[in-house]
């Protein structure tokens, strides 16, 4: 008995770092309509870039931190440029020149292009530091606490708490803010949006900016405790954000927080259970499942909250 | 030696050259396989999957159960072609974004459950069979048939051939066209009375078909497999091929991946930066010119060009 409850404690622990780096997909995907597959090769290379400075000249830890959040907002930028800023420029929908039909052929094409820059933008990373294993700099300690006979690790609590810190601080956001009102109007009705003289374009680089500084944040937090960067964290990202997205109703800020906090229990219970190999299946299994049959926590409105 | 011959042999040796032209046979297949999802208007990043699951299903029965080649290919086909048919059945019905993710997700679901397969029984002398995560190893197939390298690449280009043809023919038929117009615009499809749901599904099914025929091809040049190979860097690839290459006409893809593997990979010009270049290449062409360098205008144009020409004579 102590043992699952320890292990669901360890889930929920790693569960919000899947929060963590959820929140910035769901916040384009919500607004933009658009889900951004370079999201996480965008924070892949920007902590390739904080390892290189921490490594060549020994940076210390704010300045990388700093420079994670700034490479990641000019990262994001150019994936805007690229595969985001074209499709959403013509309000009136032209038909012409749409290579991929259906209701959201736009949003497809744009998914599409930011795959193949993800390639780019994880192997120019590799470019930066070919070695498997990078060092980053670390702000773990290792302190346990023991409450009987469960063990609880302090720095795995700082990351639950960031997560829950930054989901409510979004969400109040969107809900109080103006800015975060002509969000949401710009997602429910582009074009009456555009027609109350919100300026929906500079919304939609706003969002997309705050998203790709969202996943810099997140990256630094998970790197820095870990103390190294590998390869495969861009995937990582990608896919723990997306299934935690996908999981809490994708579209919806408090919901990608419990999607993390399911996906995380699910996988420490699977590889208790079944070992390393089937706690990846489990992941993959999650994220079709939430697409097969999706389900919404907060309701069936269509609208981002 | 001939002239023309040593020129040949300058640029690149015999052997590698035959290596090239079958790898682009053998990618030229998956990446038909991905253009036939484009064409239906749904992007598929889970091709690779039935690549694998052609693989590894022709390598089981040509290796294990004794089959012959052709035999083998044609179960690696049905593998690839019910599968893909099963998982188009429920994902089908998703929008166009969901789809893309849910075929990503399917295809690392495969490549999981592929390396968590152990089967391994005695033949001859050394245990043969899928062996988890080391792989597949020993598809003697072409070894113990004495079928050179060279034979090999005609019996790829066959098919290839083969392929090309019958969707040349389909796409003059009710079928193509109905799939054609399905990519272009589905709501006007369903007013016109196609059953859309019916022919995507069936369109994915001979998509994944085709990717289980080249895999099959694929681990039979090898004679060896294992499931790291067919990560979803292998599905996007095919897509891309299909998308620079063109959706106007089936040599789209082709030339696509002539481009990349011929040019790009064989001449080795952007060693290590292959992929920044390829990357960045679909994303431009996706932006600029987003169904190819084939695209429809453009095979129109050429068809007109050369049938009025000839029609003068």
């Amino acid at each position: 008995m102590a043992e699952l409850l320890q292990r669901t404690i360890d889930g929920i622990c790693d569960g919000s770092a899947y929060a963590l780096v959820g929140l910035g997909l769901a916040l384009s995907f919500g607004i933009l309509k658009r889900l951004n597959l370079a999201y996480g090769a965008t924070a892949m290379l920007a902590a390739y870039i904080g390892a290189w400075l921490y490594r060549k000249y020994s940076a210390p830890i704010w300045l990388v931190g700093i420079v994670i959040v700034t490479a990641t907002i000019i990262i994001g930028r150019y994936v805007e440029w690229l595969c985001f800023s074209q499709n959403s420029s013509d309000l009136n929908h032209q038909r012409n020149s749409i290579p991929i039909a259906g209701r959201d052929g736009r949003e497809v094409i744009a998914l599409a292009s930011s795959f193949a820059l993800w390639m780019q933008l994880e192997q120019l990373a590799i470019h930066i530091l070919p070695r498997h294993l990078n060092v980053f700099p670390s702000l773990a300690f290792r302190e346990e606490w023991a409450m009987g006979a469960l063990v609880l690790r302090p720095d795995r609590l700082v990351l639950l708490m960031l997560a829950l810190i930054f989901t409510f601080a979004l969400h109040g956001y969107l809900q109080r803010s103006k800015i975060g009102l002509a969000w949401r109007a710009c997602s429910d009705q582009r074009v009456a949006a555009h027609l109350t003289g919100i300026r929906v374009e500079r919304m939609y680089g706003f969002a997309f900016a705050l998203a790709s500084a969202l996943s810099g944040v997140a990256a630094f937090a998970i790197l820095s405790l870990d103390g190294q960067v590998t390869p495969m964290f861009g995937m990582w990202v990608l896919l723990k954000g997306l299934t935690a997205a996908m999981l809490g109703g994708i579209g919806s800020v408090r919901g990608v927080f419990f999607g993390g906090l399911l996906l995380g229990v699910v996988e420490a219970h699977v590889q208790a259970l079944l070992g390393p190999l089937w706690r990846e299946f489990a992941v993959y299994l999650l994220l079709f499942i939430a697409l097969v049959f999706p389900w919404r926590p907060y309701g069936a409105k269509q609208s981002f909250a | 030696m001939e002239p023309s011959n040593l020129l040949l042999e300058t640029i690149m040796p015999q052997a590698q050259l035959i290596g090239v032209f079958s790898d682009i046979a053998i990618m030229s297949l998956l990446a038909l396989s991905a253009y036939m999802m484009l064409l239906i208007g749904r992007i598929s990043f889970g091709q690779q999957a039935f690549f694998g699951l052609g693989a590894y299903a022709s390598a089981v029965s040509s290796a294990m159960l004794g089959l012959p080649l052709l035999v083998a290919l044609l179960i690696g086909v049905l593998v690839g072609a019910i599968v893909s048919l099963l998982i188009a059945a429920p994902t089908m019905r998703l929008s166009g974004l969901h789809y893309a993710v849910a075929t990503l997700a399917f295809g690392e679901m495969t490549r999981i459950a592929l390396g968590a397969w152990h089967w391994q029984i005695n033949t001859n002398d050394s245990a043969v069979g899928p062996a988890g995560l080391d792989g597949f190893r020993d598809i003697r197939w072409l070894l113990t048939n004495d079928v050179s390298d060279l034979a090999y690449l005609a019996i790829a280009c066959a098919m290839l051939l083969l392929v090309l043809l019958a969707m040349f023919l389909l796409e003059k038929r009710r079928f193509g066209i109905a799939l054609r117009m399905i990519g272009h615009d589905d709501t006007l499809a369903m007013t016109k009375g196609f059953p859309i749901q019916r022919l995507r599904i069936s369109a994915a099914a001979i998509a994944g078909g085709l990717a289980g025929l080249s895999g099959g091809l694929y681990a039979h040049r090898t004679t060896y497999i294992e499931t790291s190979l067919f990560d979803p860097m292998l599905g996007v690839h095919a897509v891309g091929y299909a998308l620079i290459g063109g959706l106007g006409s089936p040599l789209g893809p082709m030339l696509g991946v002539s481009f990349d593997l011929g040019l790009l990979e064989a001449s080795s010009l952007f060693a290590g930066w292959r992929m920044v270049v390829f990357g960045g290449l679909v994303a431009i062409f996706l932006r600029w010119r987003p169904r190819g360098i084939l695209d429809e205008a453009t095979v129109h144009r050429q068809k007109n060009y050369w049938t009025k020409r000839h029609a003068s004579r």
